[in-house]
């Protein structure tokens, strides 16, 4: 009798382990495309871009630390980043002060195309381009605009894709402002 | 004298030897008289096995020769890959043979590869550059062990039709009967293809015209055979031929349909000629020629020569391609049709072997196993390849 | 109490036992009814078939047996075909979902339209395919349990001798007197004879048990380990960090971070590409086939920033590696491998204008603008230059006066000069695009006429990094081994008793390739002047064998 126990105790776990590869493949698959490399509650990566206008300035997410840090992904030919643009601007003027910097990360385009685009809009924050798409990867940005949010604590707290309207904007910075 | 036309010549008498033998090895079965039939019979054997070498060698003349001159191993398109086919069930029922010496098995494995070399003839035999994915050793490598896993597995069907023509009694009106006739239609049909495409062609007869493909692009297409089916919005651009009856949608290459229409037409007159004159079921006429065999043996046979081919099946079409498609596109397995077709082929011959072991399928029932595998494998070889276009796509 | 077979000889097997393990008795009634007896598993009780209680039992017979184990894999056969109809998705070149389903409907018509709405044309990666796969890796494993180990135990405690209803109920069997010679002396030359076939030979009182090639039988347990450690690989591919398969566009001369491969940027030196200098032949054509391409090549470099940097950072890159990617031959490093996969040729690089009068078609100067890197200033001499305004690399219109890009990549570039000449010291404004010319302040009097381009290419490669392989190497290994065992060797046996008075019972099985152990039958038959043996299943069949083809000629 012990013996049958444990021969049926030996089959149970087999076939439990296997149903439940199956049932872990499946559920795999089946998320395989929406899993991020990166996510919410993430150490943000670490990155170096220089400034737009002036070489010798370098925005380096560790010198950050202790404030809010808005990373915008844009590009000249995406028409929800540009709307979005002047509202960044507007806001971080007010969120400046309170210790939320922001960064419009232009992806890989020339410094002329940059600098003419942001001047005819005349709006205010850094601005850096990642020519070799290196921060892009790291923060496995796909679509334009992207925006991620970092807390004080240098954690990503939210990631937000598609355009923001100024209200949205407030908020966002609101929340990683630091006590 | 090139080396291309060397090759060519090689090959012709490659076909012709194995005519030659054919027609030995049916001397070699026909043993009825029982004062030293056997004797004559043996002698008969050996000759045409003789013969049948020689054809191979000749046809090994033109495998290397080809090889010399293209630069690469030739099975790369669909008229090379389906001669260098054929040699290899040559080769392989000439291992059989040296193995079991059965003679009635070249009766049946002689004619089917004198119809596949003569199905690859009918195929356009220029030398092609290979496209990048294609300059490997692999190409070598996995498509000749492929071929040579498939054309061990085909004797197993050689060896089971010749089963069934035995076992099946043409008198007895059944499922088996009916059947096993309609594969010697298929093979009808199959002459019926070679007979019209050689007559079409000493004619020269040829219609180009135009149509707009499946992308929405304007293309030419020229047929060899009079076009019963059209081309998707086709336009005749040769004077004096047969306008076509139908047109097709774009999806249908109608050519590739008229030809099939044809082949059909022109077989099953051939089959219906066949049955007026002798009055008979061509399985009737086969039957009394193999009442000599033995049908454990057969059975045999063609389980051994499953069980030869199935490793270097796996081995050609599913490891050594695996690591090439790994080599060339970084995945192994790609889902590609003719991947598919190849898995499906190894699953059934996995199947096949299962139900002998485990389920005791031997004599009949792993006969007709053995016929349906190979329909898998020329269903691979044809269809897959000339209707479901894909990364292996030839011709 | 499970219930056992008790067998005359006072032997316990263990219930659904055919032939008793000790001595070979046939033990149930069908078997004893036999005249050849079955020998598959050699009479083993099946695990599975001897107990069918608790609901785990019954699951895991179903999963045991052959026949769901053969049904399995004949369902996932045809799964696999019907997604061989139509193309599946991934090779359709289409984008979006919306597409996808247009596409099969307008090009296969209502029958595609029902196949994408069946989800055939993903059917690969649907989650019932993957059961069906799963399924048929349960049964393997299952099947495979419960029948290897007990297999393996009653051929590792053969006997030696076996009963009478055994022997007399194999296929191959012989008893009689010897034809000639020393009666007494017939068992040392079995022995002698089997020994010199090789064959390993026991001898237990007056009986032999002579068995070569036993560990053919274990073949197929073999190969079903290898295809489970295989599908283990492919499962594994799902976990984080086993599998990267990413795709990278570089243009030339650009530096791209490489997707997957932290630290690392890759070079576009040079794309290259090659071909054959035939024509295509018209089924190529066709199929739309490149066939005569001959190379495609993109000349790289590898670099790794150093062990402190940070993303962003492309300064002070190492160089790695050098190499040509071509179809084939992907450029390796430390697991990581880069594929060439497709290209784009002869994008605009670089713009040339001459400043030309309109009238007189004079020029003035060359202007040549590098799109990767326009400037804001072009100085022809100290009175002739051309500002540049605004540059738009996919010009596609206006909105409120303002020139719009619909992409970073220059399809379509566009330009807003200022053209200042000694005639015209206040400048000209003129807006460039191709094909189209604007002048805001009324006509001027110098144009920048086109006069060239310079172009690059793009190259597409994939990265891709797979931890898998060596784990379905091993796999692969192993299942071609256990093939190759399971197919090319056979285990034969034969039990050889003398009775009493002398006469000789002979009995012999193989699982395969009967024969080739007819072959030794025949020599030893011969060697040692034994009865001649029977094969009862030939004598089942009909009775004048020696005249078949086939025999005749050994």
């Amino acid at each position: 009798m012990d013996k049958k126990k444990k021969r049926s105790i030996t089959r149970g776990v087999i076939l439990i382990v296997l149903v439940a590869a199956i049932a872990y493949t499946i559920y795999n698959t089946a998320t395989k495309d929406k899993t991020e490399l990166l996510k919410v509650g993430d150490e943000a990566p670490n990155f170096e871009l220089v400034d737009l206008y002036d070489n010798n300035l370098k925005h380096r997410l560790s010198d950050y630390e202790g404030k809010g840090v808005f990373l915008n992904f844009w590009g000249t030919w995406c028409e929800p980043c540009k709307k979005e643009m002047p509202a960044m601007s507007n806001q971080y003027a007010i969120y400046k002060e309170q210790g939320v910097e922001v960064l419009a990360i232009n992806i890989s385009q020339t410094d002329f195309e940059v600098k003419k685009f942001i001047e005819s809009l005349d709006v205010h924050f850094p601005v850096a381009i990642d020519s070799t798409k290196s921060v892009m990867t790291a923060y496995n940005v796909d679509l334009l605009p992207a925006t991620i949010l970092i807390n004080p604590e240098g954690k990503v707290e939210k990631i937000i894709t598609g355009e923001m309207n100024e209200t949205q904007i407030a908020s966002y910075m609101e929340s990683i402002k630091p006590e | 004298m090139s080396l291309i036309q060397i090759s060519g010549y090689l090959l012709y008498a490659a076909f012709v030897a194995y005519l030659v033998a054919t027609l030995l090895f049916g001397g070699a079965i026909k043993s009825s008289k029982p004062d030293g039939a056997a004797k004559r019979a043996e002698k008969w054997g050996s000759l045409a096995i003789t013969v049948t070498i020689i054809g191979l060698i000749a046809q090994l003349g033109y495998f290397i020769t080809r090889w010399i001159y293209t630069g690469h191993a030739p099975v790369s398109n669909m008229f090379e890959f389906t001669t260098a086919f054929g040699m290899f069930i040559i080769g392989a029922f000439i291992l059989i043979y040296f193995m079991y010496r059965i003679a009635a098995l070249g009766l049946v494995a002689l004619p089917i590869a004198i119809l596949i070399i003569a199905y690859a003839a009918m195929f356009p035999n220029e030398v092609n550059p290979l496209v990048p994915s294609l300059q490997s050793h692999w190409l070598t490598i996995h498509v000749i062990t492929a071929a040579l896993g498939q054309s061990i597995l085909a004797i197993s069907a050689v060896a089971g039709l010749l089963y069934l023509l035995k076992d099946v009694d043409p008198k007895i009106k059944g499922k088996g009967r009916f059947c096993l006739e309609g594969v010697l239609y298929f093979l009808v049909l199959v002459v019926g293809f070679v007979l019209i495409t050689v007559v079409f062609r000493s004619m020269g007869y040829e219609a180009v015209f135009n149509y707009v493909n499946k992308e929405g692009l304007e293309q030419k297409i020229t047929y060899n055979m009079p076009a019963v089916f059209g081309m998707n919005e086709y336009t005749l651009l040769t004077d004096d031929v047969m306008e076509p009856l139908v047109e097709m949608p774009p999806v249908i290459n109608a050519k590739k349909l008229t030809t099939v229409f044809w082949s059909f037409i022109v077989g099953t007159v051939l089959y219906l000629l066949i049955r007026l004159i002798t009055r008979k079921r061509i399985i009737e006429m086969l039957h009394p020629l193999v009442q000599k065999v033995n049908l454990s043996l057969l059975d045999e046979v063609g389980y051994r020569s499953v069980l030869i081919g199935f490793p270097v099946f796996s081995l050609g079409a599913l490891v050594f391609a695996m690591i090439w498609a790994q080599e060339a596109w970084g995945r192994f397995w790609g889902w590609d049709p003719k991947e598919v077709w190849a898995l499906i082929t190894w699953l059934f011959y996995a199947a096949f072997l299962h139900l002998r072991l485990s389920k005791g399928w031997e004599g009949r029932k792993s006969a007709w196993l053995a016929l349906i595998g190979f329909a898998i494998i020329l269903f691979n070889l044809i269809v897959v390849n000339l209707v479901i276009a894909g990364l292996h796509s030839y011709a | 109490m499970m219930e056992k077979i008790i067998c005359a000889c006072g032997h316990e097997n263990p219930a659904g036992t055919k032939l008793c393990e000790k001595c070979g008795r046939p033990l149930t009634e069908q078997e004893q009814k036999s005249k050849v007896v079955d020998m598959r598993y050699d009479g083993i009780a099946i695990r599975s078939k001897t107990r069918n209680k608790s609901l785990i039992d019954k699951i895991w017979n179903f999963f045991s047996s052959v026949k769901v184990g053969v049904s399995l894999i004949i369902i996932n056969l045809v799964a696999a075909s019907i997604g061989t109809i139509f193309p599946q998705e991934f090779y359709v070149n289409v984008s979006s979902i919306a597409d996808k389903a247009t596409y099969y409907e307008e090009t296969y018509g209502s029958l595609g339209k029902l196949y994408y709405s069946l989800g055939f044309a993903d059917i690969y990666s649907s989650w019932w395919f993957q059961i069906l796969v799963g399924l048929l890796g349960i049964s393997i494993i299952v099947a495979s349990i419960d029948r290897g180990i007990p297999l393996h135990k009653s051929l590792k405690n053969q006997r030696v001798k076996r009963h009478e209803s055994f022997m007399k109920r194999q296929r191959i069997v012989a008893e009689g007197p010897i034809t000639d010679g020393d009666a007494s002396k017939t068992l040392d030359l079995i022995e002698d004879k089997m020994k010199k076939l090789k064959y390993n030979v026991r001898r237990e009182g007056s009986a032999i048990l002579a068995e070569r090639g036993r560990f053919a039988r274990y073949g197929p347990y073999i190969n079903h380990l290898g295809l489970i450690i295989f599908l283990l690989g492919v499962m594994l591919r799902m976990l984080p960090g086993f599998y990267i398969d990413e795709s990278i566009w570089i243009r030339e001369g650009e530096t791209r971070a490489v997707p997957g491969m932290e630290g690392y940027f890759l070079e576009n030196e040079k794309f290259i590409l090659e071909l054959h200098d035939n024509d295509p032949t018209e089924s190529q054509v066709q199929q739309g086939v490149n066939v005569v391409a001959k190379n495609y090549q993109t000349d790289v470099k590898l670099y790794k920033q150093s062990d402190d940097a940070v993303a962003g950072q492309a300064e002070n890159l190492e160089l790695v590696k050098e190499y040509s990617i071509r179809v084939n031959h992907p450029l390796q490093h430390e697991g990581y491998s880069f594929y060439q996969m497709d290209f784009r040729l002869n994008e605009i690089k670089t713009m040339i204008f001459n400043l030309t009068n309109k009238e007189t078609g004079e020029s003035l100067g060359e202007v040549s603008i590098d799109l990767t890197n326009p400037q804001d200033e072009y100085v022809i001499d100290d009175k002739t230059k051309i500002s540049l305004l605004g540059y738009y690399p996919g010009f596609s219109g206006f909105k409120d006066g303002v020139p719009q890009t619909a992409t970073p990549t220059p399809n379509n570039p566009a330009f807003i000069f200022k053209m200042t000449t000694p005639e015209t010291p206040d400048g000209e404004m003129s807006f460039v695009a191709i094909r189209q010319t604007i002048e805001p302040n009324g006509e001027n009097k110098y144009k920048m006429q086109f006069k060239s381009v310079e172009t690059r290419n793009m190259s597409g490669l994939t990265v891709h990094k797979d931890k898998t392989i060596p784990i379905l190497i091993v796999g692969g290994i192993i299942f071609m081994l256990g093939v190759a065992i399971g197919s090319y060797w056979n285990h034969r046996r034969i039990w050889v008793e003398q009775l009493q008075d002398g006469t000789i019972r002979l009995a012999a099985h193989t699982n395969k390739n009967w024969f080739s152990i007819k072959k030794d039958l025949n020599a030893l038959t011969e060697h040692v002047s034994l009865p001649k043996y029977i094969d009862q299943l030939d004598e089942a069949a009909g009775s004048e064998q020696n005249e078949k083809e086939g025999d005749n000629t050994l």
